[in-house]
């Protein structure tokens, strides 16, 4: 008798997720919970807050509780160029962004890692996507390209903390600033253009691809053509409108190099799922592969939660002092196995709800 | 149902009327009294007041879809938010004021008064300038005339209250206008009615300007 209303959210997800990677041939990953910090140290900016929780082990070395899965994967990659397929469960260690303070957080994902072509990187995609409706069917993920919004960059001027500055304008549909700061920065009227229409540029993926095709920078057409045939594998695996292009997703350049996506459900007030291409994160830990994968934060479904039951329990079975236990026994076994839940007590609880109480002398 | 927090005050007024303009009317929002939530249920609009700093929480927490919060606050907060719209009111500047005559040599710490301490670092951290961060919650403009502070960092807008004072603007750090902005996951699920409103208060502004 195995009641699937007792899982939460996120315990629903991790089971039916584990099911769904297993199917596409993805293998576990288990890993410590504790990595050499040095491994931060050396990758800070890719994690989302650099702020780790670190100790020394007993030879002195200095370790950290993960705040990150994708680096302790990659870490474990040989380079080889054999594709290595893996997902996990992992708990992470994070400052939330909220009450600056470290939380425990529940992740799950996949990685895929080696000699991968535009079939794994639809796959990936698809797993997302696929990923997002397991726990609800009103979800949209937003695909953006890294190739696309660095070559716009890149033509536009070659000062770094200008081009970060103007991403992050890109990341906040803040089309107003980015024409300020082109015109304050002295980029050609046409460049700008591009980086404003990026930032506008969202959408049903046919649509945006038709935009996009107009303005795409001409050291980026391969990465246009990567999204086409993206688009075109994922509309005859019959994926529709909730999966789109957006090119407001961007994440650190530094990193990431290729597709880029998150995904966003319905009740939750921001998003539970990112990804994308780090070809240039393997790249500076020395391996020459490709790699892409993603996370969901499963911490966050808690808002899609049921409500609770009105009642803590069905029965309040109390009994006195000179009740035989057996008897007692033997009738708490009867109302549980008539489907019932049942706390049994010589007194009255305080904070207890129950349904009914039934008293035995 | 669009959600909309609105910040309390002048600023919230003007916003309203040009909401209003742009076909988003809630008459009940013009009597005066302590209720805080406003319905249109024929427009599918919902007005709330906020205090003006605690606009892009809401949004950024998802229980405004959208809202209106000034420049300062975003640059201070730095909320995981869209920012769509310049309104192009509630316009002022952040700026570094001192008293009349101050000249910084840079030989020594820098103390510098504000309620914007992110916003201060960020620009003293930019120009390399080391400094001791003051953080007052009101009347700024007393630090550096009782000597508590070398200069201060606030909102400038017309300049009277630092001339009053015997304060001069030294430098300005950024203008400030006041922004639309939206939350992200509900830009995603009501895309059509976001962008709908933001298309009627641009036509607005366009109007105004």
């Amino acid at each position: 008798m195995f009641d699937y209303k007792l899982l939460k959210s996120e315990e629903l997800a991790v089971f039916k997720l584990r099911a769904l990677y297993r199917s596409y041939g993805y293998l576990p990953f288990k890993m410590s919970k504790f990595e050499d910090y040095d491994l931060y140290a050396r990758n800070k900016d890719f994690l989302v807050s650099d702020r780790v929780i670190t100790f020394n082990d007993t030879d002195g070395r200095l370790l950290a509780l993960k705040p990150d899965v994708t680096l302790s994967i990659i870490k474990n990659t040989k380079n080889t160029g054999d594709k290595q397929k893996v997902y996990y469960n992992e708990n992470v260690y994070r400052v939330s962004g909220s009450t600056g303070q470290f939380k425990e957080l529940l992740q799950t994902g996949i990685e895929c890692i080696g000699n991968i072509d535009i079939a794994d990187i639809f796959e990936v995609v698809l797993l997302a996507s696929r990923s997002l409706s397991t726990v609800s069917e009103d979800y949209v993920l937003d695909i953006s390209h890294m190739g696309i919004v660095t070559a716009a960059l890149s033509e536009a001027t070659s000062d770094k903390s200008l081009k970060k500055h103007i991403m992050q304008l890109i990341a906040e549909k803040n089309s107003h600033e980015i024409s300020e700061i082109c015109r304050q920065n002295g980029i050609p009227e046409d460049k700008a253009d591009v980086l404003v229409s990026l930032s506008r540029m969202y959408g049903d993926r046919c649509t945006v691809l038709e935009r996009l095709s107009r303005i795409c920078p001409e050291s980026a057409q391969s990465a246009l053509l990567e999204l086409r045939q993206l688009d075109s594998l994922l509309t005859s695996s019959g994926i529709g409108d909730s999966v789109r292009f957006d090119f407001s997703v961007v994440n650190n350049m530094k990193y990431y190099n290729g597709i880029v996506f998150k995904g966003f459900l319905s009740g939750i007030c921001e998003g539970v799922l990112a990804g994308g291409e780090y070809d240039n994160l393997l790249e500076s830990m020395r391996i020459s592969s490709r790699g892409i994968g993603f996370a969901l934060y499963l911490d966050l479904l808690v808002e899609l939660d049921r409500p609770g039951s009105e009642y803590d329990v069905d029965v309040l079975l109390l009994y006195s002092q000179d009740c035989a236990p057996e008897m007692l026994v033997a009738k708490k076994a009867e109302l549980i196995a008539s489907g019932k839940s049942v706390y049994s007590s010589t007194e009255i609880p305080e904070k207890l709800t129950y349904r009914e109480t039934i008293k035995l002398d | 149902m669009l959600n909309i927090a609105l910040p309390k005050g002048r600023l919230g007024e003007k916003v309203y009327d040009i909401l209003e303009r742009a076909g988003y009317p809630c008459e009940a929002i013009k009597a005066n009294g302590r209720k805080l939530i406003f319905e249109n249920s024929e427009q599918g609009i919902r007005y709330f007041w906020v205090k003006p700093s605690d606009v892009s929480i809401y949004v950024e927490r998802g229980a405004a879809d959208i809202g209106i919060a000034g420049k300062d606050i975003l640059l201070e907060y730095t909320p995981d938010v869209y920012e769509l719209l310049d309104l192009k009111i509630g316009k002022c500047r952040m700026a570094v004021a001192a008293k009349k005559g101050f000249r910084d040599d840079g030989r020594k710490t820098l103390k510098v008064a504000t309620k914007f301490v992110n916003i201060t670092k960020k620009h003293y951290s930019g120009i390399s300038r080391d400094i001791d961060i003051i953080k007052l919650n009101g009347s700024i403009e007393l630090a550096p005339i009782l000597g508590l502070s070398d200069v201060i960092v606030d909102i400038v807008e017309t300049g009277s209250t630092l001339r009053e004072n015997d304060l001069d603007v030294v430098e300005t750090i950024v203008p400030i206008s006041a922004r639309l902005i939206a939350n992200k996951a509900s830009f995603k699920f009501k895309t059509k009615e976001i962008e709908n409103l933001v298309q009627g208060v641009r036509l607005q502004i366009a109007e105004n300007d």
